[in-house]
């Protein structure tokens, strides 16, 4: 995107307002005209060619990103991103959209910390308003041992670069005024680790803007498409059957986060995930009180107010697995009973809705990145309740592993191998709250 | 509320209950190599449809196995863990006369 005028008087300012599609001339003109259909923001659905050099099953963000930087960074572009449902539909689309680097083991922190980098930037690469808000970011502590972890993650990541820090009620009054400090209930808060650079996005739009920038590489995007098989010839993913018919490829990379155990099942690869429904909620919109994200590990809550004023609302995840996206009563009964007791005037705001996603758990909670026993088969799962934040790095990333078949060091920890080498990652103190 | 048809119990609320993973099976003990172990630990069928589970009664203290279906959330049934493991398995003690 060029930039507007860079000082009055240039001709693109006039240009601009020349534009007979500029507002708002354009709303004038095609407002009064009838069966106007908005310009097409993605490519239409180009026929399923019978080979490609990639392909990648899964249209989320982690999907699309890989993708984008096969293409640009690599010059790989002859893609096909593989998606059974509408992009963006799955778990990109129903997560709290949060961002921050500040996790507990050294290789969570590294990873994380080149995402916050990569999303700083995110909204000017791919000329798309990301809406990426950096607010703040509080982990409520109520217990000693909490205050000790707190302690622990903010040395970790002052170590390795990432702003973190622990801060005591004091200064919690002052980043969310409306907190409920009293010492008179169940869980009063003891401290907060605050990590300054904790951020929002707007989840659908890393998707359309992902994939806008993708296609016009030349990444060919194929919504409605369901891989209904992988064979494998000779350790080698031969053929992708789906249901628009077979393709030939030389690599896959999967990235269907709930469902990565089914596909991997289908090129004979079992996995250390086990898929559990996650749900979350937003209320109607109320005026700007809340600017950090603010989260309880012991309540089992977090919590943030969007753009729109809608306080949005998650906690723990199921108590079992499902291969469902079905929201529960007991679910909303036990996080906004914890809400409460952080934010009680809430009490009489209404919700405006409530929804699921699956989640990849894994044993230690930190994902699964990179080879398979299946030599050109590339896994991106194991992302559990902390995949959103992830996805320009694991994009970036698995393409780099896919253009130069080498696992970049950033992913190393991560391989599906470290289970039978018992070398997890555990992040459990940091990856989520309440499991 | 969803109700759990618990072999000690009866039907309750499922509130009450603890969902111990899918139900497997651990290699023999002697010669059983780390990988086997691994896999043992850590390495699930997630399957999407029906499956044994371990479930756990809270305030009875008490194990059993469900099978149930991961896609409609049914509960197809209950039984005691002894008819999937008739024998109780040996401890190390017993064995080698440790």
């Amino acid at each position: 995107m060029e930039p507007l005028a860079a000082s009055p008087g240039e001709t693109r300012t006039v240009s601009l307002f020349l534009t007979s599609d500029a507002m708002p001339f354009g709303l004038l003109k095609h407002g009064l005209r009838p069966h106007r259909r908005p310009d097409r923001f993605l490519p239409e659905r180009p026929e399923l060619k019978q080979a490609y050099d990639t392909v990648i099953i899964g249209g989320g963000g982690h999907g699309l990103a890989a993708a984008y930087y096969l293409a640009k960074d690599h010059g790989i572009t002859d893609v096909a991103v593989l998606e059974k449902s509408y992009l963006g539909g799955g778990n990109t689309g129903r997560n709290t959209a949060i961002v921050r680097a500040n996790y507990l083991t050294p290789e969570g922190v590294q990873f994380y910390a080149e995402s916050l980098d990569l999303w700083r930037g995110l909204s000017n690469e791919l000329e798309f308003n990301l809406q990426y808000s950096e607010r703040g970011h509080l982990t409520l502590a109520h217990s000693d041992s909490a205050i000790r972890t707190m302690r622990w993650r903010a040395e970790v990541n002052q170590h390795l670069g990432v702003e973190s820090q622990l801060v005591f009620p004091n200064d919690v009054a002052k980043l969310v005024p409306g907190l409920n400090l009293s010492e008179e209930v169940r869980q009063p808060v003891l401290g907060a680790l605050y990590h300054p650079p904790g951020a929002t996005a707007r989840h659908d739009a890393v998707v359309w803007g992902y994939a806008a920038r993708a296609a016009e590489l030349g990444v060919e995007l194929h919504p409605g498409t369901e891989v209904t098989g992988l064979r494998v010839e000779g350790g080698r993913v031969g053929e992708v059957e789906t249901s628009r018919g077979p393709i030939r490829c030389k690599r896959v990379l999967q990235a269907v986060a709930g469902s990565s155990s089914l596909v991997a099942a289908m090129a004979g690869v079992r996995l250390p995930i086990y898929t559990v429904p996650l749900q979350a909620c937003v209320s109607l919109p109320l005026k700007p009180f809340l600017d950090p994200i603010v989260v309880s590990g012991s309540l089992h809550v977090y919590i943030w107010q969007s753009a729109r004023g809608e306080v949005v609302m998650g906690g723990a995840t199921d108590p079992y697995g499902l291969y469902a996206n079905r929201s529960t009563l007991e679910f909303t009964e036990d996080l906004l009973m914890h809400v409460l007791e952080l934010f009680p005037f809430l009490g009489n705001v209404k919700l405006l809705r409530q929804w699921a996603g699956m989640c990849d758990m894994t044993p230690d909670f930190s994902p699964v990145m990179g080879e398979t026993p299946v030599e050109n088969l590339y896994i991106d799962a194991g992302w559990g309740t902390w995949g959103f934040k992830a996805t320009p790095v694991a994009g970036k990333r698995m393409a780099e592993l896919l253009a130069t078949g080498r696992t970049p060091q950033l992913l190393r920890s991560f391989r599906l191998s470290r289970f039978a080498e018992f070398e997890q990652v555990g992040e459990k103190g940091a990856a989520a709250v309440g499991h | 509320m969803k109700i759990m048809p618990c072999p000690l119990n009866g039907p309750r609320n499922i509130q009450e209950f603890v969902c111990g993973g899918e139900v497997v099976f651990p290699p023999n003990p002697d010669g059983a190599t780390p990988a086997e172990w691994a896999d043992y630990l850590f390495m699930r069928d997630n399957v999407a449809g029906a499956v044994r589970e371990w479930w756990y009664h809270v305030p009875t203290s008490f194990w059993f196995i469900a099978e149930r279906n991961t896609v409609t959330d049914e509960i197809v049934g209950t039984f005691l863990a002894n008819e999937l493991f008739p024998v109780r398995p040996d401890s190390a003690s017993d064995g080698d006369g440790a």
